[in-house]
C-alpha cells in the first residue's frame, strides 16, 4: 500500500473506493453485483454465522451469481442472529435474520434470483448518520 | 409487490398471524395469490402502533390494523392502488398521515452516530472505512485545527464519558493539554466488564478505525505522540481486528509519522487486561499497563497529571472515541443539537434480559426507558410484567415503572437512584426477586474486589452473606437496618470507584422494593417465588390420584403415601429440587 502523503491522497481514495461500492450497487451498471454482507462480530460467529458465510460464498458461486459476499459488524439485533443483509443492484439493503442453511438457500433462489421477499425480514429500526 | 406483516412478539401477540391468514385468503379470492406475497418479518419497533403491516414498493405503512381490514387493504391498495387512508401512520409530530419514502425516520427511535459504520462495512477493509468519510476527520484537524481548536470543538459539542461517569471529554483532554511533559499518551480504556454489556466489543469488532481515529485527534489536541489501548484478552476478535485496523493504518501512514504530510506523529499499541472488572478504573488500568498488580491508588494525582509512566494521560471509553470523527466531521453544533441540555448525543446501550429483542440500540440522550423497552425492545418476554431494570451494572442501580417515562440522560439516571454507566440495560420481570438480584451483582462485587482497601474488601463480603442470610430466611428486621448501614460505610470509605459505588444495587433495590426484602424476613417468603429456600411444595388431597409418579421421582424420599391414595411430603426431608412438581400430571403439586 502506497502511504497517503496528504489530504488530496487519502480524498483520491475514498472517492475511488465510493465510486466501486457505488457501481456495484446501481442498476445496470457493468460492475453491478449483488451484495450479501454477514454480521461477524463475536455473538454473530458464536450463533453459525461463519458457516452461513461460507456456504453464501460458495453456493453463489456454484449458482452462477455474480455477487460479492462480506463480513461486516454486529448490526444490533443480537435476537435474531445470524443476520444478513442482502442489496440487489438499485434497491435498498433488505435484512434477513435466523438465518440458517435453509433459509440461506431459499434467500438466493427466491430474493437473489427473483426479487421475491422470504420470511425472516428484519424491519431496519435506526437511521445512521453519513 | 409485497405485503409484509409484523411478526414480532407483540404484533402476534395481537394477532397479526391472523391478518397475515386473511390477506392471503383475500389475495386468492382475488385470484391476486402468486403476484402479491405476504410475509412475516421480524419486530418493526413500533410496537405501541401494532399490528403492523407494510405495502412494499410502495412503501405504505399500516397500523392497528384488524385482521377484518385485509378486504379493504387488498380491495382499495392492491387492486386500485389507493392507500387506506384510515389505516396509515401518523406522524406524532406534524399529525399528518404518512406514506411513501419520507416516512421512515418518522418513527424510527434510534440514531447510530457512535455505531454508524457497525454492521455496514467490512472492519476489515480500511478502504471502506476512508469512503464513509473514514479519517476525513484528523485530516481536518491536522491542517486546519490548532491543538486548542479542536479542544473547543469537543468542549463545545457537549460530549461527555461514555464509560459510566460522564465527564466532559473536552475539560478532560483540556486538562492533560495543559500539562507539560515530554513524553504524554492517550488511552483508550476497552476494560469493558459490567455483566451483560457488550457495546464496547461491538464497536472494536465493527468500526475499528472510527477508535484509531478519534485516539490520533485526541493526541493532536493534547500534544501526545503515544497511544494505548488496554483492551481485555478474552475478547479475541476485537483484538485481531485491532491489529489489522492498525497495521492498515501504519501502512497508509494514517498512523505512525508526519500523518498526511503534517508535523503530527503519532501511533497505537495494544495492551492486554487479563478481565478483571477493577482494571476498568482508570488509575488500576493504569498500573495494570505498567505490569504491576491491576489495583487503584488514590486522586489525585490524576491521570491528566500523572498517569501512565509518571506521564500526564488522558484516559477515555471506546464509545466516547468512536464519537469523536463524526463532531469533528459534522461541527459541534450539530452534535449538540441532539439529545438533552446537559447530555449531548447518543448512548449505546445493550439491551439484555426479560426483553423481546436482545440487541445493541443507540438512542439520543432524552429518550423515556418506555420507549426503549416497550417499542425498541419489542416489550417483555412471555407478555409477563415489566419490574424493573438494572442500569449501571454492579454499579448502578435499578429503575422501576415510576421511571418508565423519565428521560434518560446522565444526571436524570442519578436523580433516580441509577446511573448511566456504560451501557448495560439488564430487564426484569415479575419472577425475578430483587433480593436475590442484588445478591447476584454483590457475588461479582465480592469476586471483583482487588482487596487494597478493607471496607470493600470485608464489608462487601458482610453484606452478601447478609443477603444469603435473608434469601434463604433467616434474616430479621434488624438484618435490613445492618445492611443499609454497611451499604453506606462502604460507600463512604472505600478507595475507589469500585467500593464506593458497589453497595448500590442494595441500595437502589431497599429503596424501590423494601416490601420484597420485608417478605423474606418477616413472612419469610419470596413474592416472586425464586428463593428456592423460601419456596414449600406440598400435595394438593383432592387433587392427587396416588399414581406414585412423584414419590418415585423423589431423589430424597420424602414423599409418602399407598398407591391410589393422596400423597404426602415431608417437609423437613424435602429440598426443594421441583422433581415432584415436573413429574405430576395432574396439576397435585403446589409451590408456595
Amino acid at each position: 500500500m502506497e502511504k497517503l502523503k496528504s489530504i488530496a491522497d487519502l480524498k483520491k481514495v475514498r472517492i475511488e473506493t465510493k465510486t466501486q461500492l457505488d457501481m456495484r450497487a446501481r442498476d445496470g451498471s457493468p460492475e453491478a453485483v449483488v451484495q450479501v454482507r454477514v454480521a461477524m462480530a463475536t455473538c454473530g460467529i458464536a450463533s453459525g454465522a461463519r458457516p452461513i458465510m461460507d456456504f453464501f460464498v460458495e453456493e453463489l458461486d456454484k449458482r452462477g451469481i455474480g455477487a460479492v459476499v462480506t463480513q461486516t459488524g454486529c448490526m444490533g439485533y443480537c435476537y435474531a442472529e445470524p443476520t444478513v443483509e442482502v442489496q440487489l443492484p438499485g434497491q435498498e439493503p433488505v435484512v434477513y435474520g435466523f438465518v440458517d442453511r435453509k433459509r440461506a438457500d431459499e434467500i438466493i433462489e427466491k430474493y437473489i434470483r427473483n426479487g421475491e421477499l422470504v420470511e425472516g425480514i428484519i424491519p431496519v429500526n435506526y437511521e445512521r448518520i453519513d | 409487490m409485497h405485503l409484509l406483516v409484523c411478526g414480532g412478539t407483540s404484533c402476534r401477540a395481537s394477532e397479526s398471524a391472523l391478518i397475515a391468514e386473511s390477506l392471503k385468503r383475500e389475495l386468492e379470492e382475488k385470484g391476486l395469490g402468486n403476484e402479491v406475497q405476504v410475509i412475516m418479518t421480524g419486530c418493526f419497533g413500533l410496537c405501541e402502533k401494532g399490528p403492523v403491516v407494510k405495502v412494499m414498493p410502495d412503501n405504505a405503512f399500516y397500523v392497528q390494523v384488524k385482521p377484518e381490514d385485509a378486504a379493504v387493504i387488498v380491495a382499495e391498495h392492491v387492486i386500485k392502488g389507493k392507500p387506506v387512508k384510515r389505516l396509515l401512520y401518523v406522524n406524532p409530530s406534524t399529525g399528518e398521515h404518512v406514506s411513501g419514502s419520507g416516512l421512515m425516520g418518522s418513527y424510527r427511535k434510534q440514531i447510530r452516530i457512535a455505531l454508524r459504520n457497525c454492521g455496514s462495512i467490512n472492519p476489515e477493509n480500511i478502504n471502506e472505512y476512508i469512503a464513509r468519510e473514514g479519517y476525513a476527520a484528523i485530516g481536518k484537524c491536522v491542517t486546519e485545527y490548532t491543538a486548542a481548536d479542536v479542544i473547543d470543538v469537543i468542549k463545545n459539542s457537549g460530549l461527555r464519558g461514555r464509560g459510566g461517569a460522564g465527564f466532559p471529554t473536552g475539560l478532560k483532554w483540556e486538562i492533560a493539554s495543559k500539562n507539560q511533559a515530554d513524553q504524554k499518551y492517550v488511552v483508550c480504556n476497552a476494560d469493558e466488564g459490567d455483566p451483560g454489556a457488550f457495546m464496547d466489543r461491538s464497536v472494536l469488532e465493527g468500526d475499528p478505525h472510527s477508535v484509531l481515529e478519534a485516539m490520533a485527534i485526541c493526541g493532536y489536541a493534547i500534544g501526545a505522540t503515544k497511544g494505548l489501548i488496554y483492551i481485555r484478552a478474552e475478547y479475541p476478535l476485537a483484538i485481531q481486528r485491532l491489529k489489522i485496523a492498525i497495521g492498515q493504518a501504519r501502512d497508509y501512514g494514517l498512523l505512525g509519522n508526519n500523518i498526511l504530510g503534517s508535523d503530527f506523529s503519532f501511533d497505537i499499541d495494544l495492551r492486554y487486561g487479563a478481565g478483571a472488572f477493577v482494571c476498568g478504573e482508570e488509575t488500576a488500568l493504569i498500573h495494570s499497563m505498567e505490569g504491576m498488580r491491576g489495583e487503584p491508588t488514590n486522586k489525585p494525582p490524576f491521570p491528566a497529571e500523572s498517569g501512565f509512566m509518571g506521564k500526564p494521560s488522558n484516559v477515555n471509553n471506546v464509545e466516547t472515541f468512536a464519537s469523536v470523527p463524526v463532531i469533528i466531521n459534522k461541527g459541534w453544533e450539530w452534535f449538540s443539537s441532539i439529545g438533552t441540555e446537559k447530555s449531548k448525543g447518543t448512548k449505546v446501550f445493550a439491551l439484555a434480559g426479560k426483553i423481546n429483542n436482545v440487541g445493541l440500540i443507540e438512542v439520543p440522550m432524552g429518550i423515556t426507558l418506555r420507549e426503549i423497552i416497550f417499542e425498541i425492545g419489542g416489550g417483555i418476554k412471555n407478555g409477563k410484567k415489566f419490574k424493573a431494570v438494572q442500569t449501571g451494572g454492579p454499579s448502578g442501580g435499578c429503575l422501576t415503572e415510576h421511571h418508565l417515562d423519565t428521560p434518560i440522560d446522565f444526571d436524570n439516571l442519578v436523580a433516580a437512584g441509577s446511573m448511566m454507566g456504560s451501557g448495560g440495560m439488564i430487564v426484569m420481570d415479575e419472577d425475578d426477586c430483587m433480593v436475590s438480584i442484588a445478591k447476584f451483582f454483590l457475588e461479582f462485587t465480592v469476586e471483583e474486589s482487588c482487596g487494597k482497601c478493607t471496607p470493600c474488601r470485608i464489608g462487601n463480603k458482610r453484606i452478601y452473606e447478609l443477603l444469603t442470610y435473608i434469601t434463604k430466611g433467616n434474616g430479621t428486621l434488624a438484618d435490613l437496618d445492618r445492611l443499609r448501614n454497611m451499604c453506606h460505610v462502604i460507600k463512604d470509605t472505600s478507595l475507589c470507584g469500585l467500593g464506593q459505588t458497589s453497595p448500590n444495587p442494595v441500595l437502589s433495590t431497599m429503596d424501590n422494593f423494601m416490601d420484597e426484602y420485608i417478605a423474606h424476613v418477616t413472612e419469610k417468603r419470596c413474592p416472586a417465588g425464586s428463593c428456592r429456600d423460601l419456596m414449600k411444595y406440598t400435595i394438593i388431597e383432592e387433587k392427587c390420584v396416588g399414581c406414585t409418579a412423584c414419590a418415585r421421582g423423589c431423589p430424597v424420599n420424602a414423599i409418602s403415601g399407598e398407591r391410589k391414595e393422596p400423597h404426602f411430603i415431608d417437609q423437613e426431608k424435602c429440598i426443594k429440587c421441583g422433581a415432584c412438581f415436573e413429574r405430576c400430571k395432574f396439576g397435585a403439586v403446589l409451590i408456595n
